[in-house]
């Protein structure tokens, strides 16, 4: 699991290309809309190769539609096409843990990767984290999926104070 | 388990200082005195480095070494595993299998460390490390430990 105080903010980068900054400058970071779930679901699809429609529309209605608050469903849209989406929600004392954000989900198209996409992603949902009140954000994921770790990674997030463990079922 | 060879910490000192500003060149003892490490070892990691386009060296008076790299691909896993292919796995595939059923266990749980580890060098690229570098989070460690100590007189 990794974690990361809310404290730092803002996009550190050694180094922004100018094609970089003409995206972040064009991007608008919005609610995801019903209308989105389309382009979601086939986002998610092109990145790993399998399509769940099911799961995404029901992530869209506990999420986006009728969200409670403290769950967010984001998406970022350039010259209207979704780029990128990212879902977070606020969550408080399973495992003991006080409240904080958990980031469960974020894709960016892999043509528009290496241009902030993701990053504009995280740091709008980190400041609506931050609107809430929680000071840490969280996530969880694959030991194998290095892109997404290192993107994680590269925006500061650290492994946290929780281990996750697991067994299988016999 | 794995522990980093001084070959290894040598080569993430001396890259991560050149990383640090791409356009500085620095020669190798410069590096060796900042960080106290011998130049003569030092020297030869940086010609490993150099052959694997890393780095690369500048000739004659004011000379020395310069980045070459991409600090927003290169990961310490990268750098790790010139120095110690075993990192990766080889060294223990080439290891002799336990024969007992405490030392297979006790081959789970290691092997349980050590890819939480390599999980943990491949996912963090030299601009990850150089942003930890410049945020300092061992001050905040100490600024902490410092404000509950004040706090306890």
């Amino acid at each position: 699991m990794a974690t990361k105080s809310l404290k730092w903010r803002g996009n550190t980068d050694v180094k922004t290309t100018a094609v970089a900054t003409d995206i972040r400058a064009e991007l608008r970071i919005r609610p995801a809309a019903l209308s989105d779930v389309p382009s979601v679901i086939a986002l998610d699809e092109e990145v790993t190769g399998l399509a769940k429609p099911v799961y995404w529309q029901d992530t869209f209605d506990r999420f986006g539609a009728r969200s409670r608050a403290g769950r967010f469903f984001l998406v970022a849209e350039l010259q209207g096409c979704i780029e990128g989406f990212v879902v977070g929600e606020v969550r408080a004392w399973e495992f003991g843990s006080p409240p904080c954000g958990w980031i469960f989900a974020i894709q960016v198209r892999p043509k528009g990767r290496l241009k902030g996409v993701g990053t504009q992603l995280f740091n709008a949902l980190c400041e609506r984290f931050r609107r809430t009140g929680v000071a840490k954000v969280r996530t969880m994921l694959a030991r194998d999926n290095t892109t997404i770790l290192s993107f994680f990674r590269s925006q500061g997030m650290m492994a946290g104070p929780f281990i996750e463990l697991e067994t299988t079922l016999d | 388990m794995m522990k980093l060879q001084k070959a290894t910490c040598f080569a993430l000192f001396a890259v991560l200082e050149l990383a640090a500003d791409p356009s500085r060149q620095l020669a190798a003892a410069d590096i060796a005195d900042k960080y106290g490490i011998s130049l003569h070892h030092l020297a030869k990691v940086l010609r490993d480095l150099g052959r694997a386009r890393i780095i690369e060296s500048a000739r004659g008076v004011g000379g020395g070494y310069r980045f070459a790299g991409n600090p927003r691909r290169l990961t310490l896993m990268d750098i790790i595993e010139l120095f110690e292919p075993s990192a990766s796995g080889q060294a223990k595939r080439d290891e002799p299998r336990p024969t007992t059923d405490v030392g297979r266990a006790l081959r789970v749980v290691l092997d349980e460390i050590d890819e939480h580890a390599l999980a943990t060098f491949r996912s963090i690229t030299l601009s990850t490390m150089l942003k930890i570098v410049a945020q300092r989070p061992w001050s905040g460690m100490n600024d902490r430990k410092a404000r509950k100590r004040a706090a306890q007189r």
